[in-house]
């Protein structure tokens, strides 16, 4: 009896620790929304979306900032998709044999998690140091270089899903490879390619290590060939900062940014299950 | 030549280029691979050429006298990172077991994207939260309890000393448990649901409790997926940037106590880079960036490997 009651309450013990533990991790998560909100609502206001960032003291917003972002986010992702989506094709398609696409599966799956600022750092040796100058372009491609590993992975993991039955029925028709790849099994898988280009725009979004050495940062306007403004090195800066008017922008632009980056998140999860359940 | 023929050829040859391209690109990520290394030896050569081993292993960082070592960044990193394991592993597999044993049906999904999306956050969020919201709040509630509380015990107390001041390494690790939290919990939570049910079943008709299902059978089971999910979790930490910048204090020094403000290669990286003058001084940054490659590296090679390994086994079982 005694072993039982003890094995009942180990158990007791084990499982309600487990529970705390869920607990714990939805509290951080709350918690972190719960501050976001309210400190960011405050400082969203119309001006934010056009006036320039301002000095300590005087009125402005995050309009240069914004657009930054997403010029640089979207050139990012432009530069970044078709190397995905072709690699992507090459691991999940043609190779089956030879050393190549196991070796890439491998150092893929290694920078999909590999530090962002070293990517800032390789861009800043062989582009920034170069032209001589931060840019906007810098910025774009060490952003493209982080798309770049997400987009191989969700292509080539959706691209074995299609049935190879769909291959073969396509062949059997004497359709050439490229228009089976292009037309029936990219076709096939398109939720999910897209699903991964979402989670990349997603991550480069908020990603601000790899632009410190880049883009740099800019007060104003300006085109991708100078330094460039966006909006996570503005949030870092401004946070770093003594000011409180800089910090009340500094929240919202982090609310703009977590507002963005888990709404494509949720977006991406419910457009992968979709397909799935068809 | 009939023009059937000629349209045959056509496409023979429209579908090698086609396969080259996807070739190319593919080579292209290891050529990336190569070219991260290559430039970040290269651009390290004159820290390398000036400092050589003894980099790794001196505390002096001075851009003043262009006196460089490392030894306070790379310790930083490593020490925030293992607290971050120290907090989080424990608690990632609670959450894993939460998520496959014990929530209903009905509730894993939701639980298990909201878990997630701690994963979506962007880092800089953190930082913020970090700095503004949740230091001032340790300092003031937790810090000192935890000073009081561990006064007097021989180790322990000498490792929970010093000012409250919020910042400092354990909360930069505090703060890196949360974020590596969803990445070991979802792999976690991804080996477990692989166990056969067969396994679990028999263990449950012997009369295991579930504790006793998790700990005897699914754990030894799934072993080197949970260690794989652990390094990928390491991996993340030890090159995370912004949130710990914000909240460890970037103090160049060693540190005596976990509440010392201290730096990490990231945070070092991410402060002085764009103001370094010197080609030493940009130096010594850029090889603090290859050496966190180089960790990075192997940590989540190994991590790979580990799950590799389970994934053959799986498929030697089925």
């Amino acid at each position: 009896m005694n072993l039982y009651l003890r094995r009942r309450i180990v158990n007791y013990i084990s499982l309600a620790l487990s529970m705390l533990a869920m607990a714990f991790g939805l509290f951080w998560l709350l918690w972190i929304l719960y501050t976001l909100v309210k400190n960011g609502l405050g400082g969203l206001t119309p001006a934010l979306l056009y006036m320039e960032t301002p000095a300590p003291g005087s009125p402005g917003g995050l309009a240069n900032a914004i657009v930054g972002s997403l010029a640089m986010a979207g050139m990012g992702t432009l530069i970044g998709t078709p190397i995905g989506i072709l690699a992507g094709t090459y691991l999940a398609e043609f190779g089956q044999r030879g050393w190549l696409a196991p070796t890439t599966r491998f150092i893929n799956d290694i920078l999909l998690s590999a530090p962002s600022i070293v990517i800032g750092l390789f861009i800043y040796e062989v582009y920034v140091r170069q032209v001589g100058h931060f840019s906007g372009w810098a910025g774009a491609f060490a952003l493209s270089l982080l798309v770049i590993p997400v987009v191989v992975r969700t292509t080539e993991n959706m691209l074995r899903l299609v049935p190879s039955a769909m291959r073969e029925a396509a062949y059997a028709l004497g359709a050439p490879q490229w228009k089976m790849v292009l037309l029936i099994s990219l076709r096939a898988a398109k939720a999910g390619v897209v699903t991964g280009i979402l989670l990349a725009v997603a991550r480069i979004s908020g990603e601000t290590a790899p632009l410190l050495f880049t883009s740099l940062n800019n007060q104003f306007f300006s085109n991708m060939n100078q330094p460039m403004a966006n909006l996570p090195v503005v949030i870092f800066q401004y946070a770093m900062s003594p000011y409180e008017d800089w910090h009340a922008l500094a929240w919202a632009g982090s609310l703009l940014i977590g507002v963005f980056v888990l709404g494509i998140n949720i977006l991406a999860r419910t457009l992968v299950r979709n397909p799935s359940q068809h | 030549m009939t023009s059937q023929e000629q349209r045959l050829k056509a496409q023979k040859i429209q579908d090698q280029i086609f396969r080259g391209s996807t070739r190319f690109f593919a080579f292209l990520v290891l050529v990336l691979l190569l070219g991260i290394i290559g430039s970040l030896i290269w651009g390290a050569m004159p820290a390398l050429k000036a400092f050589g081993f003894g980099f790794l292993f001196s505390g002096d960082w001075n851009p003043v006298t262009e006196q460089f070592g490392g030894l306070n960044s790379i310790t930083g990193t490593l020490l925030s990172s293992f607290i971050a394991l120290l907090i989080g592993v424990p608690v990632s597999f609670g959450i894993a077991i939460f998520l496959t044993e014990l929530s209903p049906v009905w509730l894993r999904r939701p639980l298990g994207m909201a878990i997630e999306l701690l994963a979506g956050v962007p880092s800089i969020i953190y930082g913020m939260w970090g700095l503004f919201i949740f230091a001032p709040w340790f300092a003031d509630n937790i810090q000192p309890k935890l000073t009081s509380w561990t006064e007097g015990i021989p180790l322990l107390g000498s490792l929970f000393q010093g000012p409250p001041m919020g910042i400092g390494m354990f909360s930069a690790g505090l703060i890196l448990s949360i974020m590596v939290i969803p990445f070991i919990a979802s792999v976690m939570r991804d080996v477990f649901e692989v166990v056969p049910p067969m396994l679990k079943e028999s263990a449950y008709g012997l009369g295991c409790t579930t504790w006793e299902v998790v700990w005897n059978v699914v754990l030894p089971y799934t072993k080197n997926g949970v260690i794989g999910g652990v390094m990928l979790g390491l991996g993340r930490a030890l090159g995370e940037t912004m949130a710990v910048t914000f909240v460890i204090g970037n103090a160049q020094r060693s540190i005596e106590s976990l509440f010392d403000p201290a730096t990490s290669i990231a945070a070092t990286l991410a402060n002085e880079f764009t103001e370094a003058t010197g080609e030493l001084h940009t130096g010594a940054l850029i090889e603090l960036g290859l050496l966190l490659f180089v960790i990075t590296f192997i940590v989540l090679s190994l991590s790979k490997l580990l799950l590799l390994r389970l994934q053959r086994n799986e498929g030697a079982n089925a």
